[in-house]
């Protein structure tokens, strides 16, 4: 059996077919309005490409930053309900409070605080407000509102409170998308709820998204499941992602620096991707992207998705040389490269064509930077080096001489050795970020914070470790490959009591894969 | 002077806050939330000083006590202040004529703006700490002979109790069991100090002063420069280092995280090595020989090497770039009664106190 790793990106769609370990194919071509055409495009030419039967394609992965962009551009969302359990408390800062004018507008601001709610050690706060749901409900169907998230305060150490109220909600609208926070999120009570409400108003855009998918793939003739890659480098089935669009933010990344590590076996590196405009550099450890430790604001709202920790700097193949090659980027020709740059006939001195022209790349028409001085050429490729190394070494986390992989497809501009580093390019290194979508893996993840009074911290972690790896075989993962990646404990400060926030997260290999 | 802050001002005040938090102290991001509402709504807050109250003036300390860490999942019902502030008007038989803020590090930065907006009482210029401590009785009201009783603690569900105690030790011990209870954060009004004794015990210009941090922060950042450089000279601070974190270590005794990171250097500090010891805060920092670079209660705070802003112990984590200030504590801290409070010696450690300056000038 095959598969087929897809990225869908905001300019270009990629799409690799692969037989196990193997690359048959990689593709690249132009991102479409509709989506559907664009990923058909690029999944006929990599199946033509590799000369495969189609039927034999067992599984498609898909990477997108469909829905974040949805967010950050405020299209495609729908208004809903953001109900907080949690009175008295939390009265203070109603749902939503902290989201950019425009992004509420749009959401709708429909924010209800009710009674309800745990302390942190699992005490409730008050009963369930169960009468102002009802009166929630009425008020739903009323204004024709789309879906609704539940947040509840200290719900991540217990989901009963939120999964009472979405049974009270489901009874009383039927058909209601109900979306709950402890399934999304982690403690941190305003970004979690602004998680779950983004979440809910991505639904309706996930069921068209995961629809446009299967449309592509059937008129295609492919005949079997897919999955849609999260922002930690595991994948989703496609049913999930209708429930979860909001997991999949910042899968891109992720997806490149995975298939970085997958296409040259690295599991400690530093990747480096560089595409037309833009560079990213991130750490990968035991082959996976070293996560962010602070807040990440997505299209203006704080959220607390582990993302990758990844540095961005303007410089990619399309980046204008100016200043005598004392300047490269941040302007860059975009995906106007293959008309303006040099070797393509154009007239704007390109990072390309610097490149080109110092032999490190063999792209268009070499003749074109013949005449360049080599005074130019050189600057500019020391200016180049020197960008490439310095974002290299913030995202360097240790003094052992690590590789670099270049990945992208403007890593022509990456010299062969980056201060004491290696640098290795893989095969097919243009199109990592598909090799990332088609290699994901699956996850269980625990985070919790557990009382020390009765249980040792030892046995705490082993019992979460158990629970995250149960929810990984649920989720589809082999159960001999499962392995713990994550794994912190952080006791809770100014508190006496010992008690402690425990975090576990286990990976495996996606099941029946690979032939 | 009096100085009126907007909601404005209120990004640069957290900022300032947390960069004097010395790391802990907790985000003061959602004090900072509460703030913003209350100055958007009741108009902005006039800050005063001391001098210009009457020596019989009323003024109360407002601040949250427990782990931020619940804070910033159980937010509080915003109420919780006003009735701890009714029960001491009650006790004290008179209004509060104006606010002063317990701790000028970490959350508890933001949240007077918030109780100073709703009440329409002035705020002090000045605070306890200069910083943030992880005890009640840490600050230079304790010095001063300020008795922390009567201290209301408030919830979000109504209840609020008061202290009588001998000495404001065992207030910090009573009142933190009563948080457990009331769900591992609750707010304070405590120390009911007159206009003279506020006068003779703040550590004046605070509020004024993480205003002005924040503002370099966000100015320098703007600049495209590390802010580090500007907020030494503003501070009268010494870079202690630049570094990465090699390893962390962390462990709860009593209610409190301790724990001890090593730091490698990079950029001019390459080839050295650090230590840095916190208790919630950073409290001591130490170069590869374990000479003591600086103590508290002299601040140690810290900012990311490359974005530049305040960071927290609780964030610290492998590979993550630091760069470490040490600054000089206010005059009163490096007293013997401050010492005795906040010394190296009330933490456990032998080493005695020395200041930040006279430490480095012997490197």
């Amino acid at each position: 059996m095959y598969r087929l790793g897809i990225d869908v990106g905001g300019t270009n769609t990629d799409a690799v077919v692969m037989q196990g370990k193997t690359v048959l194919s990689g593709v690249k071509t132009a991102t479409t309005e509709d989506v559907t055409s664009g990923v058909r495009a690029a999944l006929e030419e990599a199946i033509a490409a590799a000369g495969i039967d189609r039927a034999k394609v067992g599984k498609v992965m898909i990477g997108t930053t469909h829905f974040t962009n949805a967010v950050i551009e405020r299209r495609h969302l729908d208004p809903v309900a953001a109900i907080r359990l949690g009175l008295p408390a939390t009265a203070c800062l109603p749902p939503a409070v902290d989201w950019p004018e425009d992004l509420k507008h749009v959401v709708g601001d429909h924010g209800y605080i009710i009674g309800g709610g745990y302390e942190f050690d699992g005490r409730e706060i008050g009963p369930l407000d169960e009468e102002a749901l009802v009166r929630i409900a009425g008020e739903i169907t009323e204004k024709g509102l789309k879906a609704a998230a539940i947040t509840c305060v200290f719900g991540p150490i217990n989901a009963a409170m939120e999964e009472r109220a979405k049974a009270i909600l489901e009874e009383k609208c039927p058909g209601l998308p109900v979306v709950l926070s402890t399934d999304i999120g982690r403690i941190g009570l305003l970004e979690r709820e602004s998680a779950a409400i983004m979440n809910a108003s991505l639904l309706g855009l996930a069921a068209r998204t995961v629809s446009a998918f299967e449309t592509a793939l059937a008129e295609s003739g492919l005949d079997c499941p897919f999955y849609l890659t999260q922002n930690d480098g595991t994948l989703m089935a496609a049913d999930v992602v209708k429930r979860f669009p909001v997991l999949t933010f910042a899968s891109g990344p992720t997806n490149s620096m995975r298939g970085a590590a997958f296409l040259t076996g690295v599991t400690e590196a530093i990747v480096v991707d560089i595409g037309g405009t833009t560079t990213d550099v991130g750490a990968l450890h035991l082959g996976f992207p070293r996560q962010a430790s602070t807040i990440v604001d997505v299209g203006g709202v704080r959220t607390n998705f582990r993302m990758p920790d990844v540095f961005s700097v303007g410089l990619g193949g399309g980046s204008i040389v100016a200043d005598d090659g004392g300047k490269v980027g941040p302007q860059s020709t975009g995906y106007r490269i293959t008309r303006e740059a040099r070797v393509f006939g154009g007239e704007t001195l390109t990072a390309t064509d610097i490149a080109v022209a110092a032999g490190l790349a063999d792209v268009g028409d070499s003749a074109k930077v013949t005449g360049l001085e080599p005074a130019i050429i050189e600057k500019a490729m020391t200016e180049i080096t020197a960008i490439l190394e310095n974002s290299v070494e913030r995202s360097r986390i240790s003094p052992e001489p690590i590789p670099v992989i270049a990945v992208g497809g403007g890593s022509i501009l990456m010299p062969d050795r980056l201060g004491d580093l290696d640098v290795i390019r893989p095969d097919h290194f243009a199109v990592a970020n598909a090799v990332g979508a088609a290699i994901a893996q699956v996850s269980g993840e625990v985070d919790r914070v557990f009382s020390l009074e009765k249980i040792s911290r030892e046995d705490c972690l082993t019992q979460a470790e158990e629970e995250a790896t149960r929810q990984a075989i649920e989720a589809g993962a082999l159960p001999e490959t499962c392995q713990v990646i994550e794994r912190e404990d952080v006791p809770l400060a100014y508190l006496p009591g010992n008690a402690t926030r425990i975090h576990v997260k286990v990976v495996g290999e996606m099941g029946g894969v690979d032939a | 002077m009096s100085t009126q802050i907007t909601a404005e001002d209120l990004d640069a005040v957290a900022l300032g806050g947390a960069f004097l938090g010395t790391g802990g102290g907790g985000d003061p991001y959602i004090g900072k939330l509460m703030a913003k509402a209350a100055l958007l709504e009741h108009g902005p807050v006039t800050l005063i000083d001391a001098a210009e109250l009457p020596e019989d003036a009323l003024c109360v300390p407002v601040f949250m006590m427990g782990a931020p860490t619940v804070m910033v999942e159980k937010l509080p019902a915003g109420t919780e202040v006003l009735a701890a502030l009714a029960q001491i008007k009650q006790i004290m038989g008179r209004k509060a004529t104006a606010l002063v803020c317990a701790e000028a590090g970490g959350l508890n930065s933001t949240i007077p703006f918030a109780v100073a907006a709703v009440t329409g009482l002035p705020l002090l210029n000045g605070d306890g700490m200069g910083r943030a401590f992880p005890e009640l009785q840490m600050c230079s009201f304790t010095m001063h002979g300020v008795k922390a009783t009567p201290l209301v603690l408030a919830d979000d569900k109504g209840n609020a109790a008061s202290f009588t105690t001998i000495d404001n030790l065992w207030t910090e011990r009573l009142a933190r069991a009563a948080t457990v209870e009331m769900g591992g954060a609750a707010l304070v009004a405590a120390y009911p100090m007159t206009g003279a004794q506020a006068q003779a015990s703040l550590l004046h210009g605070t509020m004024t002063l993480i205003l002005e941090i924040g503002r370099t922060i966000q100015e320098e950042r703007r600049a495209m420069r590390h802010p580090g450089e500007a907020l030494r000279a503003l501070t009268g601070g010494h870079k202690l280092m630049r570094a990465r974190v090699a390893d962390i270590r962390r462990e709860t005794t009593g209610g409190f995280v301790r724990g001890t990171a090593t730091l490698r250097g990079i950029d001019e500090d390459a080839g050295r090595s650090f230590t840095v010891d916190f208790q919630n805060e950073f409290l001591v920092a130490r170069d590869d020989t374990g000479r003591v670079l600086t103590t508290t209660p002299d601040l140690i705070c810290a900012l990311d090497g490359d974005a530049g802003l305040p960071v927290t112990t609780e964030s610290l984590r492998y590979g993550l770039t630091l760069e470490l200030t040490g600054i000089p504590a206010d005059p009163q801290w490096r007293t013997e009664a401050g010492l005795t409070l906040a010394g190296p010696g009330y933490f456990g450690y032998d080493h005695a106190f020395a200041p930040v300056e006279a430490l480095l000038s012997t490197s």
